[in-house]
């Protein structure tokens, strides 16, 4: 079963590969609206240093939303995923490597990029390692809600603006609870546990119910 | 095998069909003919599974489709309108990851023999972008050389391909219903199908 897990993740990685500039725009994109903040709002070291986190938070939700149209509709428009569907296998363990390959490609270099972004916002060591950390757990947390949203939205037309409406609203305890996790770490560093905690739960949870509600959503969409 | 039951299809508010009663045994093709909009592909679908009819049901060896989930997918290849290839993958790339989904991992050999037989000798690594519209249908048509299924429902299977093409597909259709496989087709060109038993079935009178 897991072979045809790796094999559609492999898959996926892929047909990136061969269109690299659709993971460049993600990553450019999170780049671009964290660096507006300070030319906005000014470079004072305090003010920063409180916006960073919720402003680190909110530009990765909205880099996730971005890519997150895309993950099923290409297979849609060209009939793979209706061919998906008509595999032997359970179409959630299809979609839950799917999903795997997204966060890769979307979710991994926002985390890996962290650093330099919490440079430009004078935060500490140990609180950028905290962002890292969050962000590590919380961007998978994105991409398997958002596959719910992208499964039902699927060749709708403006599915675009419905999917952020539908989906951005749910992000919202990740959001809290990433950045807050950051803001914490300013305090104590053992205060941000729970954060954490809470964090890795809402993963879990995700990891389980998201691949089963996105699978069901596709049938729907696809009939 | 495959039997249709009482069968009534609807898109919106206008009925397609109903009342559609079936019944196929092993090495049959049935050709189903009609109009634009007389609910071909439609009737297609469901026998997929892909489109929930509003009464009746598909069952295959005697069971529902529904309760057979994976069972039944494993002995069905659809070949639908869109050709189911990713453009920037190769045929080979292609092929093989389907038959890895489709649950029979075929060897690379036998990957550059499907496509050497269906045509494509020299086109096997290219990305199928780079091919015509033709060709990219060959590619996916080479899946039915690779396939192990029982049922084949294809729909449209003939269009855009040249008079060579068409010979091999039929002659691929012939096979597989001599060695006691199961075809549903639907198609508007004058094709002789010339296999075994052909029932017709005509939709939209």
């Amino acid at each position: 079963m897991w072979a045809v897990f790796w094999c559609v993740l492999k898959r996926d990685l892929l047909l990136a590969m061969r269109r690299r500039t659709d993971v460049l725009t993600t990553l450019f994109f999170f780049m671009i609206v964290v660096s507006l903040f300070p030319l906005g709002v000014g470079t004072e070291r305090q003010v920063l240093q409180i916006l960073g986190p919720g402003v680190v938070w909110v530009a990765a939700l909205l880099a996730s939303m971005l890519a997150l149209e895309r993950l099923f509709a290409a297979d849609y428009e060209d009939g793979t995923l209706e061919q998906m569907l008509l595999t032997a296998q359970p179409l959630s363990l299809l979609v839950l490597a799917k999903v795997g390959a997204h966060w890769l490609l979307t979710g991994l270099p926002l985390v890996l990029i962290a650093p330099l972004v919490g440079m430009q916002y004078h935060l500490s060591d140990a609180q950028i390692g905290i962002m890292m950390l969050s962000l590590l757990l919380g961007t998978p947390i994105l991409s398997l809600i958002g596959a719910i949203g992208a499964a039902l939205t699927l060749g709708l037309r403006g599915g675009g603006i419905l999917l952020s409406l539908l989906i951005l609203p749910l992000y919202i305890p990740v959001l809290v609870y990433g950045s807050g996790a950051i803001e914490v770490s300013v305090i104590d560093l053992s205060d941000t546990m729970p954060y954490l905690s809470l964090l890795g739960a809402f993963l879990l949870a995700a990891l389980t119910l998201a691949p089963l509600a996105s699978a069901a959503a596709l049938k729907i969409s696809l009939e | 095998m495959l039997e249709v039951i009482g069968l009534e299809c609807r898109r919106g508010d206008r009925r397609l069909f109903s009342g559609l009663d079936l019944a196929l045994e092993p090495g049959t093709l049935l050709h189903v003919r009609g109009r634009n909009g007389s609910g071909k592909t439609t009737l297609l679908r469901t026998l997929c599974g892909l489109f929930t009819p509003d009464a009746g049901e598909v069952r295959w060896r005697g069971e529902s489709i529904r309760a057979l989930a994976e069972d039944y997918r494993r002995e069905l290849l659809y070949f639908g309108h869109l050709n189911g290839i990713k453009s920037d993958l190769t045929g080979i790339e292609n092929l093989s990851i389907a038959a890895r989904l489709d649950g029979d991992p075929v060897g690379i050999d036998d990957v550059w023999q499907a496509l050497a037989r269906i045509g494509l000798r020299g086109f096997e690594d290219l990305p199928t972008r780079m091919l015509s519209q033709g060709q990219k249908k060959r590619v996916a048509l080479a899946r039915l050389i690779l396939s192990r299924a029982k049922l084949w429902v294809l729909d449209e299977p003939f269009t855009a391909l040249d008079v060579e093409a068409v010979a091999l597909l039929q002659g691929l259709i012939a096979d597989h219903v001599a060695g006691g496989g199961l075809a549903v087709l639907t198609t508007h060109q004058e094709v002789p199908l010339t296999s075994g038993q052909v029932a017709r079935l005509d939709l939209g009178d």
